[in-house]
């Protein structure tokens, strides 16, 4: 199979944005026929690698790329999705791109429909050409056919089951005449067991009849039961082109995630503590592309406890839920008080509080002074910093108070600024992160949320962000909850670490767990696979 | 589904055409009216009014909304219609004529109007609507100002006394129901205007055709999803310009038609409502933003104009007083409209909750491994 010309090869691609190494002398090659398991982390670049691959006009927007992409052995410069459509290459997204109002049929055959000239297309051109619904759906049969599957090729969209809208999607790309390479970004991640397999044997069957897959997933079983060969993407570099033969889950997860540097990075004492103090159950919540299902966790008097896992299986959905930022259903309990969801201002008055991740948007005053910044929550919240003019009339603002209150933040969180008057979009990413969480410790929270608390910002600051965390829980007893795509930031400072997989918790670890079991849970494996693999 | 949840659905899906038909036919007894009057009326405005309220359909289905925008092109069919007059070109040669003069006008002015709602996407009813309000401005300018000035007018008895600007009314005796007499059918003692209709069956087959091209394939796709349809190369922009583009010339057409009806024309103001009436008879018939057939058409303009026959009578019967009926016309037709879009936003965000529903674990359909969620996992994983 994997003797003769290959198909594609890509040859020594890198690629960064503005200095930013994203791809580092990537290679390898795919052949007729073959099944390649592409694996890697969010940021290991399996995104851009296909970006160039299909031409988006991003990539040339950003200044190229180096190094040379080939389909049958010729050189290739796509300027556009269709100029990589053309040459044959099929992509089947991650969410769906159907017309919903339309059946499998007009789906299939989107803006490529059979059609016969009317005698409006010499005045106006060939769109007023009249479709021929009947070829339309012969063509669509024969694609359906080619897949193995049963499919109404008259229903609609909307109205089917998920499994059915994925292979109408996978049809599509076969009805081109001319797809050899089927690219396939995560197809697996909506469907069920069952249906998932159902579409690994059609996968098979397309390869048979000589189609070259590249297959991106995260659950690693997959990947291991239906590819030839496998390639691991790890921050830009290829770690691992190997043949699928005699490897194990476990190998491949720690490929995955596995630091090159060794580096184990220091990790929190083994604590123990006596009383829960914050529970979840069933919590469900709508957040666009970070949606939770059914999470159920609870939180220690005094710990740090660690939300880790993939972009977009729900880890951000979490705090953003229990926050009352999107709409959420589920128990949540603090000190065994029920916590009402979809209420920010409740939430806040109990005691909670959320540093985001969207620092910008929802975590700072960008035109206020950090005086602002610092003392807003504890202001609107708790009515704190005001004080009685006209006797008692009204509430004034206490500048003094929150001068003091924000001098002494900015002692205490090393804040680089020119003075407490300055302006919060002023500061760099680093000093805004302080100001978010200077702020939360302002209302002097019984629980607080940290939400990728070093993300956008320079190695130092992040060291700094953490060593704060660390500072206020050990010396003040703060209970804090962190999200982080970061593991090696999570096992630096958490008590225990959650890894969030598909909106349910995969599994708690210990953060001296090994980094394979993160990455194996990572990759859709339960708690006990974990140990076990 | 159960069958109340299913009534429910229906209730919710044409309450607007229920309401409405309720409320006509308690009118029609205090109104005094005899069924076959009311009946003559209604024939007279299906002429009248459905090829206007058919020009509405296209922008629909292209994702669009109700395109108040029809306006411009009710502009053109007058501005037509005044040359015609001014050069004496009578009967139905006079509306071919307006016709001509209209049409490259409302193209332009559809194009405009297209290439505005492509900036203001999501947005395009109210931009529509307030375009009207601009290009009345221009309108009013070229009709007061431009025509017997620059424009020089032949006919001295349609320009004002001062000598430029057009009269406030014009008699278009000329043209007056000349499409509807080339052949009044007389049936039972109804007057059918037969070549009316079938110039208003022609445009339906037309856009069942329409529907079945390419472009209209292409028009259904954008109207349901821009950035699937962009994905799969459709020219989106442009698709939703041609959309416009028609529907404003249709409506040219469809205020020339309305217009011969009349008889006269209110130079500065007869297409103020064109727009608002259209979209409150498509509403009525039971159309939303997004869903709208030829059938919503002719029940729309049935009922709407049944319920404006028998209105005036019934509220001089019931107050006293016939400016109550012409009250209810307004409050009527504005507030079909509200309560339209009112639905229509209601039912998105029940879709959007329902849609939620699926989260919520307990529920899920038995996604893998529901076995084995974090519920009880205490730490010791």
């Amino acid at each position: 199979m994997t003797n003769g010309r290959p198909l594609l090869s890509i040859e020594h691609v890198s690629k960064d944005f503005y200095g930013n190494v994203v791809l580092h002398d990537v290679s390898f090659d795919l052949h007729e026929g073959e099944i390649l398991g592409l694996v890697g982390e969010n940021g290991a670049g399996k995104t851009t690698l296909m970006r160039i691959l299909f031409g988006m006009p991003v990539i040339m927007e950003t200044g190229g790329f180096q190094g040379s992409i080939k389909i049958g052995g010729a050189e290739v410069h796509f300027s556009s999705p269709f100029d990589a459509l053309d040459a044959g290459l099929g992509m089947v997204h991650q969410e769906f791109s159907l017309i919903p109002g339309f059946t499998t049929t007009e789906n299939i055959v989107l803006n490529r429909e059979s059609m016969r000239p009317s005698i409006l297309n010499d005045v106006f051109g060939d769109r007023m050409s009249v479709l021929l619904r009947d070829k339309m759906r012969e063509r669509a049969r024969k694609a359906i056919a080619k897949l193995g599957v049963e499919l109404d090729p008259d229903m609609l969209v909307s109205e089917m089951p998920v499994g059915h809208k994925q292979f109408t999607e996978i049809a599509r790309e076969i009805d081109r005449e001319q797809t050899r390479i089927l690219i396939l970004d995560e197809p697996t991640a909506v469907l069920t067991e069952s249906e998932a397999e159902v579409l690994l044997e059609t996968l098979r069957r397309l390869a048979s009849e000589g189609i070259a897959i590249i297959f991106i997933s995260h659950r690693l079983q997959e990947v291991l039961a239906i590819a030839n060969r496998v390639v691991v993407l790890r921050d830009g570099h290829v770690v691992k082109d190997t043949v699928n033969e005699n490897i194990s889950l476990r190998d491949v997860a720690s490929w995955m995630v596995g630091r090159s540097l060794g580096e184990g990075g220091r990790h929190s004492e083994a604590r123990s503590f006596a009383k829960t103090v914050f529970t979840v159950q069933h919590l469900w919540v709508d957040m666009p592309g970070e949606t939770v299902r059914d999470v159920s966790f609870e939180v220690r008097q005094g710990e740090i406890f660690g939300i880790g896992g993939l972009a977009g299986q729900g880890k951000l959905g979490i705090p953003n839920g229990i926050m009352g930022l999107f709409p959420a259903g589920g128990e949540v309990s603090l000190d065994g008080e029920a916590v009402p969801l979809n209420a920010p201002a409740k939430a806040l008055a109990m005691g909670m509080a959320f540093v985001s991740e969207d620092r910008r948007g929802v975590g700072l005053l960008l035109d206020e002074s950090l005086e602002w910044n610092i003392a807003f929550t504890a202001i609107q919240v708790h009515g704190q910093y005001l004080k009685k003019v006209l006797f008692g009339l009204f509430s004034q603002r206490d500048e003094k108070a929150m001068e003091a209150l924000c001098q002494e933040y900015v002692k205490l969180l090393d804040i680089k600024c020119t003075s407490t008057k300055q302006k919060a979009k002023e500061l760099s990413g680093g000093n805004q992160q302080k100001v978010c969480l200077a702020k939360a410790f302002a209302i002097k929270p019984r629980l607080m949320f940290v939400s990728e608390p070093t993300r956008g910002i320079d190695v130092g600051a992040k060291k700094l962000v953490l060593d704060t965390l660390h500072h206020y829980n050990r010396d003040f007893g703060t209970t804090i909850v962190m999200v982080s795509s970061e593991l090696e930031e999570l096992r630096s400072i958490c008590d225990r670490i959650a890894i969030v997989d598909e909106g349910r918790i995969a599994g708690i670890l210990p953060p001296t767990a090994d980094i394979s079991e993160f990455g194996l849970l990572m990759s859709g494996a339960t708690a006990e696979e974990a140990v076990n693999a | 589904m159960s069958a109340r949840k299913k009534l429910s659905t229906l209730f919710s899906r044409y309450a607007v055409v229920i309401i409405f038909v309720i409320i006509t036919l308690a009118a029609i007894p205090p109104s005094g009216l005899s069924v076959k009057y009311i009946l003559q009326e209604i024939i007279t405005r299906l002429g009248r009014n459905s090829f206007l309220v058919l020009a509405l359909l296209l922008p629909i289905y292209a994702g669009m909304g109700l395109n108040f925008g029809m306006t411009l092109g009710a502009m053109a069919g007058q501005i037509g219609l005044i040359f015609a007059v001014n050069y004496g070109i009578a009967n139905w040669q006079g509306l071919v004529f307006a016709l001509l003069v209209g049409l490259p006008i409302s193209v332009f002015l559809g194009w405009i109007c297209g290439l505005v709602m492509n900036r203001a996407k999501g947005r395009e009813m109210v931009t529509g609507y307030i375009l009207a309000f601009f290009i009345n401005g221009i309108y009013q300018f070229f009709v007061m100002y431009m025509l017997g000035s620059v424009i020089p007018m032949g006919n001295k008895a349609i320009v004002l006394s001062r000598g430029y600007g057009i009269r406030n009314t014009l008699n278009l005796e000329s043209v007056r129901q000349s499409l509807d007499n080339i052949v009044m059918l007389r049936v039972g003692g109804f007057s059918i205007p037969l070549v009316t209709f079938v110039v208003i069956a022609l445009l339906c087959v037309f856009v069942v055709w329409f529907k079945r091209t390419k472009l209209g394939q292409d028009m259904r796709a954008v109207g349901q999803d821009m950035a699937v349809a962009e994905a799969a190369g459709i020219p989106v922009e442009k698709t939703r310009i041609v959309a416009i583009i028609i529907s404003t010339v249709l409506a040219c057409a469809g205020q020339i038609i309305f217009l011969q009806n009349m008889g006269n024309l209110a130079t500065y103001n007869a297409h103020d409502q064109t727009g608002f009436f259209a979209v409150a008879a498509i509403l009525v018939g039971g159309a939303s933003v997004t869903h709208a057939s030829i059938a919503n058409v002719f029940v729309g303009v049935m009922l709407l104009h049944a319920m404006f026959v028998v209105s005036p009578l019934a509220g001089q019967k019931l107050f006293g007083s016939a400016m109550i009926g012409e009250y209810f016309r307004q409050f009527i037709g504005y507030g079909v409209i509200a309560l339209s879009l009112v639905l229509y936003a209601w039912r998105t965000r029940k879709a959007a909750a329902d849609a939620r529903l699926g989260l919520r674990g307990s529920q899920a359909s038995p996604a893998k491994r529901s076995g084995e969620t974090a519920v009880g996992n205490g730490g010791q994983a």
